[in-house]
This record gives C-alpha cells, structure tokens and sequence, in this order.
C-alpha cells in the first residue's frame, strides 16, 4: 500500500535529495552568482581602500602584507566599505536594536515602507482610474496620454523637492508628501498596463456581450476587468518598486530625520560609508519583498481565477 | 472508367429522386410569420485593400421552427450573414428582419442565442459561471439561474463538469459548454456558426443527434454554418447554397427526408439524392470564377 501512496518512491530521484534539489532549481544559480559578486566587491573595495590606508600607515607599516590587507577591509569611514562591514552594520542594525531606536534599520526601513505603501496604493488607484477613462472615453485618450508620458520624462529628483516644498507651504507634512512621489511614479506603468489589459478582450468575447445587449457597465465588471487581472498584476509589480524609489527619493529633500532616504543622507553627510551601505541594502530587502508579496497576491488570485497552475 | 461510370448511374438515380426538390425561393412565404427576412441583403466591407463584397442581393426567409444550413466555399459570407442577424454587422444594402423587427431591436429584446465558431468561454468563468453570464446579464435570480444552469448542462451532457474551468474540458465539451451557454435564457431562434467545425466524426455525430434532438423538443428556430455536407443534410429542413466573390446564395434546398432522423437515414437513397444536390450546387458555384 504504502510503496503505491508515495509518488516517485523508487525511480531512483529519492537518494540526490539535497543536493538534486539545489542543482534543479535556481538556488545554486544565484548562489554562485552572489559569491562572485562579493568576491569583486572584495577586490574592489580593497583597491578603492589601499591608497588611502598606505597614507595612513605612513612610513611605519605594522605587520605583514595579511594585516595590511586585514587594515584596509575595516577602516572606518571607508572609500568602499568591504560586504562583511556591511554585513555585520545590517545584522546589528536590525537584530541588536530595539525597533523604535533611531539606529535601528527595521525602524527607518519601516517609515519608508509606510510611504511606499501608501504611495503605492494611491498610485495604482489612480492608475487603473485613469485607464478605465482612457478605456471608455475616446477624447480622454487623445488629450491625457501624452501629458502622462511626459509627466514621466520629467526627472523626478529635480520636481520632489518642489513637491515637498510647495505641499509643507500649504501644511502638509509627514507621510503624504513622500507618499505622493511614490504615486507620482507608480501611477504611470499601471496607467499603461491598465489600458492594454482591459482592452485584451478577443472580439468574439465582446461579441458575445453585444449578443446579450450587456451595457457598457457590465461588460466592464463581467468581462473587461477580469481580463486584465494579469495585466495589472505585472503592472503592479514594476510599479512597487517605483514607488519604493519615490519614497527614498521623496526624503532626501526634506531633511527627514527618519527613512532609507534620510539614512542614506546623513550616511553620505558624515561619510558614515558602512551606515550608507546598509542603508542600501536595507532598500533592496525592502523592494525583494515588496515584489515577492505582489507576485504571491498575483498568484493567489490568478489561481481562484481558474489559471492553470505551471 | 469505373467511376465515371458508377457516377453516370448515380446521377441518373438522382434525377428521379431530385423532381421534388424544389428551389423554396419559388414557394413564396407569408413574410409576417418569418423569423428571419431577407430582402436585396447586401454587405461590402471597405478595406484598406479597396471594398470586398461579402454578400450581395440576399434573399430569404425563414420560417419559424426550421432548421436552415448555410453551406459553401470559404470566405462566401456565411458568418457575415449570421452575424447581420445578431446586429454584429450592419448591411450596406436592403433589408432585413428579425422577428419583424429590425437587428438591433431583436438583439435588445435578446431574440436569439449566438453559438460562436471558436467555443469562446471566459477562461476565468467555472463551466457553471459561463453559463450563467447570459443569465446574470439578463438579470435572472440566483435560484432560477441555478435551475436553468442545471438543466442546459445535462442537455448537453456535461452534468458533473460544473465546477471545472475550461482549460479542464476537452474541445468537444467545451463547444457543447457554450452551445448550453447559448441555451440557457431560452431564445427562440438559434445562430450557429460552425459549431461542430474542430471536433472529431463520432462527437459530430453524438452532437449532432442530439441537437435534433433537441430542436424537435422545442421548436427553436435554428440557423446553422457548416462545411460538411452530410451535416447540413442530416440536420436541415432547407439548406442555402452559398458562392463567394462576391457572396451569394446560389441555391436553397428543400429537404423532403422526415423529421424523425436516426444516424443510419444518412445511408438512405433519399439523403443522398439531396447530398448530391447540394455539392452539385456547390460545385456551380466554384465554377463561377
Ligand atoms: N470585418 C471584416 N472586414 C473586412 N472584410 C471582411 C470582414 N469580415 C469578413 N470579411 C470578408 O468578407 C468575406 C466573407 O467572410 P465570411 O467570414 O462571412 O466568410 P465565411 O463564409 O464565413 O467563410 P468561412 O467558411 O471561412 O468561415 C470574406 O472575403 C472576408 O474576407
Ligand atoms: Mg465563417
């Protein structure tokens, strides 16, 4: 009995385990990919980091070319801080801290999360309004498109500060400001993806709403909108990651004492590299999971939606 | 030889068979109790390409409870005469009725149920919920939507297949799905563009029985697209003939066999004098260009 339940017992697979597992699926890939990469980010940092060590040293060198090297992969304020500096900064900076401490990541990795969210929210409202405009009314198409694909081309770092700056002079202040940068650039790839998803429908699928006289409203509801789901979704997933970018982005004009862009400012100000580094990475966790999250909702979604499961 | 022969004697058996075969556009109709009315009926699509003319001086009317086949040469005009039915298509050229009014007054009274080429279920919609997105539309309430979604699946036999997605039925099953989409608000007249068209000979043949079946049940009136000839003639009560370039009936056929048809009447000496009919009204129309 037991030897017909277990699916796949006894063609030989079972012994690899581990290690099938790894070289079958994408783990071992970007394994070694990341160990490549720290390797040059070794070499790197200890070309950018020598000269100004050697400086230091001096004429009195203590110690060997291995403590030489030992020296200028743990400087302080390094050119290029070395990954394990790095490494260990992010590990102290999330797990030694308490949460609400201004040093810890988690705190500031939370606050730009707060906005990004927001931002993303806001902007993928906005972005699947303006498509269903464009959608349903001929005209909005003509006259609002290009002013959104130039709203895109304008560099957003130059316009957030005026944002920032225009939106404090009228006593908003907080949250909403970064969160409006955010969906300044989240709207625009869900506006996009929006418009092409919800004119996906083949004509023999509206056809056979115009056969049963449907109105506009519910060929919108029963057929537009579930056709673009998948659309949206990917849409979603590059606009996530703009609107992380919005809100580091939108803290670095004004100062703020608290986020991944704050952090970053004032790591660049003091030449706090390693803080800066970790802030960096910090982001990058922050976006990864952002992404993952999107992808696992598309996911969840598409499958009640009857996708076949790959 | 030996063929040609075998052909002589055949055509000749034909003849005698053939006298009461009449052209139905001699019989004249009472147009008031026509389902569909055609009169000059004339459609020229503008390309980018110049115009192409896809139907031209259309003809026909038909009566409530038939079962009228569209048979002929790719590209004849046979979907785009449908479609002018179901107000997909405008005419460029005379007039037509539907229930005695005009296409788009017959599509908003939801006179009729269109069975597409391609099965065309909403690939997001359970087996179940494609059925119900005529009744959902048409604003029908849960507990008689449940009623007739029950009632059309086992029509068509997918009873049991309810909670599947398309994706999860074979071809077959899912043309027959969204032949009981077509069915389930109970129009009166039936628009059928080659629905059987990809399916294998023995589904065509289940399917077609049952669809026999089923219009014998109900008095529908149905309109149907086909290549196959044995199938325009197992199904029909008349079956036009149809030419392209431009898209033309060339010929309307009478069927004189019974209403009462089992699968073996298509070996019958009747059922192939009229199949011989049709293809020697189609092979007139192939040599028109
Ligand atoms: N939307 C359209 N625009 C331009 N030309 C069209 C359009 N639809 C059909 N036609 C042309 O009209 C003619 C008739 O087409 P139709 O689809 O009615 O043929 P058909 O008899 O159904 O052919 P088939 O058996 O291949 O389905 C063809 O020449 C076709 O190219
Ligand atoms: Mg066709």
């Amino acid at each position: 009995m037991s030897a017909i339940a277990a699916p796949g017992a006894g063609t030989g697979l079972e012994p690899l385990g581990l290690w099938a597992r790894l070289s079958s699926g994408r783990t071992l890939p970007v394994l070694s990919i990341l160990l490549v990469l720290i390797a040059i980010w070794y070499v790197a940092a200890f070309s950018l980091n020598a000269p100004f060590q050697r400086r230091l040293d001096g004429e009195s060198a203590p110690g060997g070319t291995l403590a030489f090297v030992e020296r200028t992969l743990n400087q302080a304020k390094p050119t290029l801080p070395s990954p394990h500096q790095v490494a260990q900064n992010v590990l102290e900076n999330t797990f030694l801290r308490k949460v609400t401490s201004n040093r810890s990541l988690v705190y500031h990795a939370g606050v730009t999360l707060s906005s990004t969210v927001l931002g993303f929210v806001l902007g993928t409202t906005l972005g699947i309004l303006i498509a269903v405009g464009i959608v349903h009314v001929v005209t909005l198409e003509r006259s609002l498109m290009p002013w959104i694909i130039a709203s895109q081309t304008v560099p957003i770092l130059a316009v957030a500060p005026m944002i920032i700056v225009v939106l404090a002079a009228v006593g908003i202040t907080g949250l909403l400001p970064k969160a409006l940068i955010s969906t300044y650039l989240s709207f625009f790839p869900v506006t996009v993806g929006m418009v092409k998803g919800l004119r996906s429908p083949e004509t023999n699928h509206l056809d056979l709403m115009h056969t049963y006289n449907a109105s506009p409203a519910q060929t919108f509801w029963k057929l537009r909108l579930p056709a673009s789901v998948p659309f949206l979704f990917a849409s979603m997933k590059v606009a996530v990651a703009a609107s992380l970018v919005g809100a580091i982005v939108g803290e670095l004009p004004t100062g703020a004492v608290a986020g991944i862009g704050a952090k970053l400012l004032s790591g660049a100000y003091y030449s706090q590299t390693v803080d800066m580094w970790a802030a960096l990475v910090a982001g990058s966790v922050v976006a990864a999971l952002l992404v993952t999250l999107v992808g696992i909702a598309s996911r969840v979604v598409e499958r009640a939606m009857g996708a076949r499961p790959a | 030889m030996d063929r040609s022969l075998k052909l002589l004697s055949f055509s000749a058996a034909m003849n005698v068979i053939a006298s009461p075969l009449k052209p139905a556009d001699v019989v004249p109709r009472p147009s008031g109790a026509s389902v569909v009315e055609a009169r000059g009926l004339g459609l020229t699509f503008k390309t980018n390409d110049g115009p192409v003319q896809a139907l031209t001086d259309v003809n026909l009317s038909i009566g409530k409870g038939e079962f009228v086949s569209f048979i002929g040469p790719s590209g004849c005009g046979k979907t785009t005469f449908l479609r002018v039915i179901a107000d997909l298509e405008r005419p460029t050229a005379g007039t037509i009725h539907v229930n005695g009014m005009t296409p788009e007054q017959a599509r908003e009274a939801r006179a009729y149920g269109y069975v597409f080429q391609a099965a065309a279920l909403y690939p997001w919609r359970t087996i179940e919920h494609n059925v119900a997105l005529p009744l959902e539309i048409m604003g029908i309430g849960k507990a008689e939507r449940e009623e007739r979604i029950k009632r059309t699946l086992a029509l068509v036999n997918l009873s049991g297949f309810e909670k599947k997605f398309p994706w999860q039925l074979s071809g077959g099953m899912q043309q027959r799905a969204s032949i009981a989409r077509a069915l389930a608000f109970d129009a009166d007249l039936l628009l059928m563009d080659e629905p059987f068209g990809a399916l294998d000979e023995i589904v065509r043949d289940h399917l077609n029985e049952q669809l026999l079946q089923l219009w014998a049940r109900t008095n529908k009136t149905i309109c149907f697209v086909t290549h196959s000839i044995p199938e325009a003639v197992y199904l029909s009560t008349r079956i036009v003939v149809m030419s392209p370039r431009p898209g033309r009936v060339t010929d309307v056929i009478e069927s004189t066999l019974p209403h009462e048809r089992p699968l073996d009447i298509r070996e019958t000496p009747e059922f192939l004098a009229i199949a011989h009919r049709v293809r020697e009204g189609l092979r007139a129309g192939h040599s028109y260009d």
